[in-house]
């Protein structure tokens, strides 16, 4: 096994760049926040942070650049958080 | 002789406790969910307490010493030591910007009397009760790990200083990198929800 693999280096830029789309949605998301749209405010919101969560983990957190083991135990992670948000909401929604 | 060091391994292995971390705040956000659904005008009503301006300016300084921790590792990648000392000065001078905020904040608060087990929160609205029992407990538990990442952070810097951390030897500030990182995550989350869920 290669112990001296190249690492991928992220340049100031490329990281600024993320930076700069996250402040963006940080705006956006506070912006909306004063549209009143009712139910709709919620999951718009969560839609925002979930893009703004995946940047910081593909970029910052270098997950675009991580092997096959992290990428898939990350995956299955949501999956997991994703079935215990979503059954518990199914099930005290419709009690 | 030096010994392999398995950097594929100590990268796996900070990822499998990063979830559980996943884990330990997404238990907390399901609670939050659920009573979000059973009481939504009183979590209305209790979000509109909250001062949207700091929660975004916290945010803000999150993202942003989120960019400085990544940064301090292409700086430690490219060997510019001077650089990765600053990124990361500047990263722990974010999280003591944070907490100072979440110190007026919850002192605003506890000053109106409105903490765990207060008389206004007892008396008052069931609804109410829970989003800032919810509240404490959420951002309590991110401040305490906004500590431990910047106690992460300055041992890292120490070893940086020290020499202790190379261009090819800096598992430990990437490791760092990645706790900082998850609490930056978690608050993203925390923002909208008790922030912004008016």
């Amino acid at each position: 096994m290669d112990n001296q693999e190249k690492q991928h280096v992220l340049s100031f830029t490329q990281l600024g760049m993320v930076l700069a789309i996250l402040l963006v949605l940080t705006g956006i998301t506070v912006g909306v926040s004063y549209i009143h749209m009712g139910f709709f405010n919620i999951p718009i919101a969560l839609a925002i942070a979930c893009t703004k969560v995946t940047f910081v983990l593909l970029f910052f957190m270098h997950l675009k650049y991580e092997g096959r083991v992290i990428n898939i135990s990350f995956i299955s992670t949501v999956i997991v958080l994703i079935i215990l948000i979503g059954f518990t909401f199914w099930d005290v929604a419709y009690r | 002789m030096s010994s392999q060091i398995d950097r594929a391994g100590i990268k796996l292995g900070m990822w499998l406790f990063l979830y559980s971390e996943i884990i330990l705040f997404g238990g907390l956000f399901v609670l939050y969910a659920a009573y979000l659904h059973r009481y939504s005008e009183f979590f209305a009503e209790g979000g509109k307490e909250l001062d949207r301006m700091i929660g975004t300016i916290n945010t803000v300084v999150l993202l942003i010493s989120s960019f400085t921790v990544a940064a301090s590792i292409t700086a430690m990648q490219r060997n510019a030591k001077k650089q990765t000392v600053g990124f990361l000065l500047f990263s722990i001078a974010c999280g003591i910007i944070f907490l100072v905020n979440k110190y007026f904040e919850w002192g605003a608060k506890i000053h109106h009397d409105i903490y765990p087990n207060s008389e206004t929160l007892v008396s008052g609205e069931p609804g109410v009760n829970i989003f800032f029992g919810l509240y404490y407990v959420i951002t309590g538990l991110h401040g305490l790990h906004v500590i431990i990442g910047m106690v992460l952070l300055s041992i890292s810097l120490v070893f940086v200083l020290t020499g202790k951390i190379t261009p090819s030897r800096f598992s430990m500030l990437d490791n760092s990198g990645l706790y900082w990182h998850l609490v930056d995550l978690i608050w993203i989350f925390v923002f909208p929800l008790f922030y912004l869920v008016l």
